[in-house]
């Protein structure tokens, strides 16, 4: 239990996927206008985080992995360069299921996400996850932890800026950094923030 | 011929993939803390990008369209493992250093977003060119931003010290959250100067303009 709490923490602070690695900065700085639509979007990204990471955990380990074969004969086989074709297809189907349970069992979630669930399966946060996942040979266990994490962290990183975005609105910037310019410059402002937490051990 | 001059060059500035379509930025943002790094990473982007347009514009009769992103997302996915495989075998030292971020390609926007909305749509020669002026657009700003991170927070380029060592270095570049601020200052920069030559066209265009502004 500590352990896990350890890799959320970790996870959602120290190793903030959009704010530390810089993963999935394409819908960030697309889908941080407002406020509400931010929400919508961290809850779509968590859902996702949170199915896919464990998933593709179990698909690395009893397919993929050196060795994950040898229940059917073939020890010695490596198939682990077949990954990222594997978690962006797994990626890709979970997505697509997702919007079809929401459009069925929860309409207004659904309507409120719109196009954005669908783009999902192209976030590189949501791939980057996975990969990170690998590189770190998480357990089952652990894997669902770090899913919870980064995805609260992701939501977390959107929802802030968001909020900072609503207020850049009254801010007297020069013509050509109004807009993209200037919320970078937001954004870089707010990971050096976050770099700060870097040294924490939990 | 001139068409595929507009389609090369016009991705460099007037439309550069970064700066004013906004598109991959996780790479451009991960990668760039120094050149070498860099370098490998524009050339592995710029050969899917050509890979990929070029594979989903001769099937782009042949795709039906309610499958078509996962076809091209698949597609993608394989051109990237071959690059992995490359860089594993011949640069294990940078394949080291960019890490997942080879990986990330697949979802590098820039990549699915030319696919998507121009080799679906347009014939092999075109793409090919859209490819590689997307390809070179990026990694002019990806360039830029390696190049100026690595020059002042290490005094260094491609490995080679450049400036002397009485020249204090500057440790923020070194920081991820730097290549934010670069860029953020890349658009201001590409922006001023576009507007100022849009005023000056449309003031020589239209004289009426001239003067009411006079």
């Amino acid at each position: 239990m500590e352990q896990a709490i350890n890799i959320i923490l970790r996870a959602m602070f120290m190793e903030n996927l959009a704010l530390v690695y810089l993963l999935g900065m394409c819908t960030y700085i697309a889908v941080s206008k407002r406020v509400e639509t931010a929400i919508g979007l961290g809850a779509a990204i968590m859902v996702v985080l949170f199915v896919t990471v464990p998933v593709n955990q179990w698909m690395y380990q009893s397919l993929l992995a050196p060795g994950a074969l040898a229940w059917a004969g073939y020890p010695e086989l490596d198939l682990s360069f077949l990954r990222f074709i594997v978690f962006i297809g797994v990626i890709a189907a979970l997505v697509q299921i997702l919007d079809l349970f929401l459009e069925r069992f929860f309409l207004r979630l659904h309507q409120a996400l719109g196009i954005y669930l669908p783009l999902l399966t192209v976030n590189c946060a949501i791939l980057g996850a996975s990969l990170f996942m690998v590189q770190r040979s998480l357990t089952f266990a652990d894997s669902v932890a770090y899913g919870i994490g980064v995805g609260a962290g992701w939501a977390l990183a959107v929802i802030m800026f968001a909020a900072i975005r609503e207020r850049l609105r009254y801010s007297d910037a020069p013509e050509g950094l109004r807009g993209l310019g200037l919320s970078f410059i937001v954004t870089g402002l707010l990971a050096f923030a976050v770099s700060g937490l870097s040294g924490i051990e939990v | 011929m001139a068409n595929y001059r507009e389609r090369l060059l016009r991705p460099l500035l007037d439309d550069n993939p970064i700066t004013v379509q906004v598109l991959g930025l996780c790479s451009a943002l991960a990668v760039s803390r120094s050149l070498r790094p860099a370098l490998i990473m524009a050339i592995s982007v710029i050969a899917v990008l050509i890979f990929s347009n070029v594979a989903v514009s001769l099937m782009r009769g042949i795709i039906p369209r309610s499958i078509r992103l996962i076809l091209e997302v698949t597609l993608i996915a394989s051109a990237v493992i071959v690059v992995d495989q490359v860089l594993q075998a011949f640069a294990p030292d940078v394949s080291q250093v960019l890490s997942v971020f080879v990986g990330l390609i697949i979802t590098n926007c820039i990549v699915l977003g030319r696919v998507e909305s121009f080799a679906l749509h347009n014939p092999v020669g075109d793409s090919l060119a859209d490819a590689i002026g997307n390809g070179l657009g990026f990694s002019a700003v990806l360039l830029t931003v390696a190049a100026i991170r690595e020059l002042f927070g290490n005094g260094t380029l491609m490995g080679t010290t450049i400036l002397p060592d009485a020249f204090p270095k500057n440790e923020m570049m070194l920081y991820a959250p730097s290549a934010f601020l670069l860029i953020g200052l890349i658009i201001w920069a590409s922006r001023t100067w576009q507007q100022r030559r849009e005023r000056r066209e449309s003031t020589t265009a239209n004289p009426v303009n001239l003067r009411r502004i006079g």
